[in-house]
């Protein structure tokens, strides 16, 4: 697959989660998107994608956040985050957001079509189909529901993963079952959280893999910390943490 | 039946708790989803039929009046009647005056969604009926008092050790000593027992999946053959069903046919499939002396024209429940009405209002595989968060959520204070954690860490980081 | 409210949600025509199948539903094939059916044993036969219709039910039955009752278990006649 454009101008929508709780997930976002010849800028007047306010039915506040990701990301090829739901958010609400508003309407579906996830864009735009390198021991990977259902992300981190040396991968019994997460649902509806979520890592403790990989952060909170107190040994990271090789960082929720 | 969706909460922590419920549950597992699953593969159309059957029901919801006024004058020339009711308390009252008038003592009913949704059982046994439900799962609920617990396995929340139970204290005319190990055996008892209903039945109620406008016929979708038995045999038939239910050919009624059974219980198509049109026909030797149909608003008139319409094209298969995750968790009572799962989710707000209902298109993570299945592309996720949009204009979210946002959208609107905070929140987690990497209880905090740890964040914000580095490399 | 006063708020109230007016002729010409044409939607590509393929389809999706299918070359046939199958599954030779005048032609006198009572089923029949309409293959579904040729009853009251289906009537998709019962003269209207029956009764309503002769009848078998 030829890329478009021979070295893009990539902006990175780091996302709050990876913001707050793991930077190395952003660094090896970076790593893999100078690997596939991209010049990567991360602006600092991002926040967030909005869907916390937007999930709960506040579409004002939503409305604002979305013009400062818009006119701050605007001037590159492409947005790449390294979230199905932050991407999914972008990509496919922005637009319906300002579906009612003429002045925002154009942009936003201008923008929208710039914005990928960060897997789904290494495969599917930059034909990237080999990462190099190794990975020792076994893996198993949790289809995240956004990037599944809204952006098709299914076979793109496998065909990855695949191309590491010494990785073996396990599938889960239900790796398209949602973990539970939800954003403020686990929060909202913990009891019925912590259910779905039991579902998943008895899903997961029966491949009795090393380690669980997705890419959505917000999940792999919620199942890593399910994991962590029951104690399980399944051992948690972001796939492109892995993809790029930037393991010394302790797994999610793991000191050395 | 009384809706109790306003105590969602305590029905569904209940249902989480209860170790038998959750045993059941367990047996039914993804076997829906599979069946669903392996229907489509075998069927390389399947998608484009799903497309085809939302253009057919859009079609009809944008001339509904034209073809309710068409679909009624076919019922009319076939010899049937037709009765038109605003409210729930309507339709019962004109479907108990319809008993009245042939001095009916049992009335037998085939399963019906609608007559659960307007309580018409109660109504009717009030004004002194005798009312059997004579669909297996139906029959097994009616016997313990329950609701359906799901719209077409109604009573699948209950083991066989609980049917047998409820056999050996209502049949008592049956030896005690007999054996009731096998779901084979339990159903021969009950066939056994509603047989002389059907037989002594006055008059019949169904529902309907359809009714085809241009033959005034209402259609019937079944495997056990009990709607059939009650519509044939007595002496009226009463069909009960919304307005929304109008498709306009036979030719339409096949192609959503060919998506039902296959999105409810992945079946290519059930056993029985029935066309009703009026009562029977000079020289027939059985079928009902009178056929009514009694057209139900309920609300539906409210829904078209709105952000909701779309939910109008549900067929009522219950895929989306079969593939919901909060749906296989806590069981269909929770939901504490008629309609539970995703399409209770939407739908149940509008008819019972978003004050009674409001727990239910809250408690979803958006995971969206009930609209990847509804065979008629219904954006269920999408009309779940234009409910929590109603909320929040209305002020109905809780005042601690609304706070909570209203500072968190503060600072995201506002990068520089944002990435200050943020860096402070990080550095203060971090500290708090100490040596450990989770964190194992947050005061105030009962959702999260009630059941799980939360990682402890790196300490360092990514945005501080980069910019560190970068200094770095301009420095050098 | 009564009915009629409710029929006309309902109906306003409709075309206020919806915006739209009761005079437009625009509207009323499309449904109309939609009516009137009952025009066909995708079929699927298995159920354009024809001659032999099509009982060879209906029979593979009837068995998969658990149905007994016996062939046979014709209708003359028809009396011992009954009698086999009754005496092979420990019946009476009693069996119920309506009047059909295609049972006219049939040599019920090869087997005098076999007895046939006239008329709807009763509490007693334990085996009925009807002959179908027609059936459609792409699922494996017989089109039955009521009358007192093939009175509805016999379809669900005994726990066996026979049914003759001649080879020439089978269609492919349900569109082409539908298409032929809107040609037969001897319908002009639709009758009272259409049944669509695709296998035996059955019902998973105990622990997902699946068991047949819920109500409707336990066995289902279509004698299939070739000629």
């Amino acid at each position: 697959m030829n890329p478009e454009i021979e070295r893009p101008q990539v902006g990175l929508f780091v996302t709050c989660l990876v913001d707050f709780f793991r930077p190395n997930i952003g660094f090896a976002a970076i790593k893999l998107l100078e690997m596939a010849n991209c010049d990567v800028e991360v602006p600092k007047a991002q926040t967030c994608c909005g869907q916390p306010a937007f999930n709960s039915g506040n579409r004002p506040d939503t409305q604002e956040i979305a013009k400062q990701v818009i006119a701050t990301f605007s001037q590159y090829d492409y947005v790449v985050a390294p979230s199905g739901s932050c991407a999914g958010m972008l990509s496919k609400h922005y637009p319906e957001l300002f579906r009612d508003d003429s002045q925002w309407s154009e942009k936003a579906v201008d923008f929208a079509g710039k914005v990928h996830e960060l897997i789904s864009f290494l495969v599917d735009v930059r034909g990237l189909n080999n990462v190099g390198g190794s990975y020792k021991g076994t893996v198993t990977y949790h289809d995240s529901c956004s990037g599944l259902r809204e952006l098709g992300i299914k076979e793109q981190p496998r065909q990855l993963l695949r191309s590491l040396h010494g990785l073996e991968l396990r599938e889960l019994e239900e790796c398209e079952s949602c973990c539970g997460f939800g954003g403020t649902f686990s929060i909202k509806y913990p009891e019925i959280s912590n259910a779905i979520v039991t579902r998943k890592t008895n899903d997961i403790g029966a491949t009795n893999a090393d380690l669980l990989l997705a890419g959505d952060l917000g999940c792999l909170l919620n199942m890593a910390g399910k994991l962590s107190r029951d104690g399980k040994r399944t051992k948690v990271r972001h796939i492109a943490e892995v993809l790029a090789g930037m393991t010394d960082t302790p797994p999610i929720g793991q000191k050395n | 039946m009384e809706p109790k969706s306003q105590f969602f909460l305590d029905r569904s922590s209940q249902a989480l708790n209860n170790r038998e419920l959750q045993d059941t549950f367990r047996k039914v597992g993804g076997g829906f989803a599979k069946k669903r699953g392996e229907a489509r593969a075998a069927l390389p159309e399947f998608d484009q039929l799903r497309d085809e059957a939302r253009d057919i029901k859009d079609h009809v919801l944008e001339n509904l009046d034209l073809y309710l006024e068409e679909f009624e004058k076919n019922v009319l020339n076939s010899g049937g009647h037709v009765h038109w009711a605003k409210t729930d308390q309507d339709a019962c009252a004109i479907i108990a005056e319809l008993c009245e008038k042939v001095d009916a003592r049992t009335i037998t009913k085939g399963k019906s969604m609608i007559t659960e949704e307007i309580g018409l059982n109660d109504y009717l046994e009030n004004a002194g009926f005798e009312v059997v439900e004579t669909d297996l799962g139906d029959y097994l609920i009616q016997i313990r008092g329950e609701g359906p617990s799901h719209i077409i396995a109604p009573a699948i929340h209950l083991n066989r050790k609980q049917i047998e139970q409820d056999f050996r204290t209502r049949h008592q005319s049956f030896p005690a000593d007999r054996v009731l190990d096998e779901p084979a055996q339990l159903v021969a008892e009950a066939r056994q027992v509603l047989r002389n209903k059907f037989l002594e039945s006055d008059v019949g109620i169904t529902g309907a999946n359809f009714l085809v406008a241009e033959t005034g016929s209402t259609v019937i979708v079944t495997n056990e053959g009990n709607g059939d038995l009650t519509q044939c045999l007595p002496r009226v038939h009463i069909v009960v069903a919304s307005i929304e239910k109008i498709v306009p050919t036979l030719e339409d009624t096949s192609t959503i046919l060919r998506v039902l059974a296959r999105s409810a219980t992945g079946q290519e198509f059930s056993s029985y499939t029935t066309f009703s049109t009026g009562p029977k026909k000079a020289g027939d030797p059985d079928g009902p002396e009178n056929f009514h149909v009694v057209l139900l608003d309920n609300g539906r008139t409210e829904m078209l024209g709105t952000e909701f319409q779309e939910m109008l094209r549900c067929i009522r298969c219950g895929a989306c429940m079969n593939h919901c995750p909060v749906y296989q968790a806590v069981g269909g009572h929770s939901y504490g009405w008629v309609y539970p799962g995703p399409m209770g989710a939407v739908l149940a707000p509008s008819l019972l209002g978003i004050d009674r209902a409001g727990h239910l298109p809250n408690a979803s993570t958006f995971c969206g595989r009930c609209e990847d299945v509804c065979p008629m592309r219904i954006p269920l996720p999408k009309m779940m968060r234009h409910w929590r949009e109603r909320e929040f204009q209305s002020g109905q979210t809780s005042a601690i959520q609304k706070a909570g946002l209203k500072i968190w959208a503060y600072f995201a609107k506002r990068p520089r204070l944002y990435h200050f905070a943020s860096r402070q929140a990080s550095r203060l987690f971090a500290t708090v954690a100490g040596r450990k990497s989770y964190i194992r209880s947050i005061p105030f905090d009962s959702g999260w860490t009630a059941h799980r740890d939360l990682p402890t964040p790196q300490g360092r914000t990514f945005q501080e980081l980069w910019e560190a580095d970068k200094e770095r490399q301009e420095k050098s | 409210m009564k009915s009629d006063l409710a029929r006309n708020e309902i109906l306003d109230s409709v075309r206020k949600s919806l915006r739209v007016s009761n005079k437009d002729q625009q509207r009323k010409r499309v449904v109309l025509d939609h009516l009137r044409y009952h025009k066909r939607n995708l079929i699927p590509q298995r159920s354009i199948v024809d001659g032999v393929n099509l009982v060879e389809l209906l029979t593979h999706y009837l068995k998969g539903q658990q149905a007994n299918i016996i062939r046979i070359k014709n209708k003359e046939e028809l009396p011992a094939a009954i009698s086999e199958f009754l005496k092979l599954n420990n019946l009476p030779s009693r069996i119920r059916c309506g009047n059909d005048p295609h049972w006219d032609a049939i040599p019920w006198d090869q087997k005098p044993s076999l007895e046939r009572i006239i008329g709807p089923a009763n509490a007693d029949d334990r085996v009925s036969l009807s002959l179908a309409f027609g059936a459609a293959a792409e699922t494996g579904t017989l089109f039955l219709l009521s009358g007192p040729e093939n009175p509805t009853s016999n379809n669900f009251l005994p726990e066996t039910h026979i049914v003759m289906l001649q080879s020439s009537d089978i269609s492919g998709p349900y569109e082409d039955v539908w298409t032929r019962l809107r040609k037969t003269p001897q319908y002009p209207a639709m009758p009272r009752t259409v049944n669509l029956i695709s296998g035996p009764s059955r019902t998973a309503d105990i622990e997902q278990t699946i068991a047949l002769g819920a109500h409707g009848p336990r066995q289902l078998c279509v004698i299939i006649v070739e000629e």
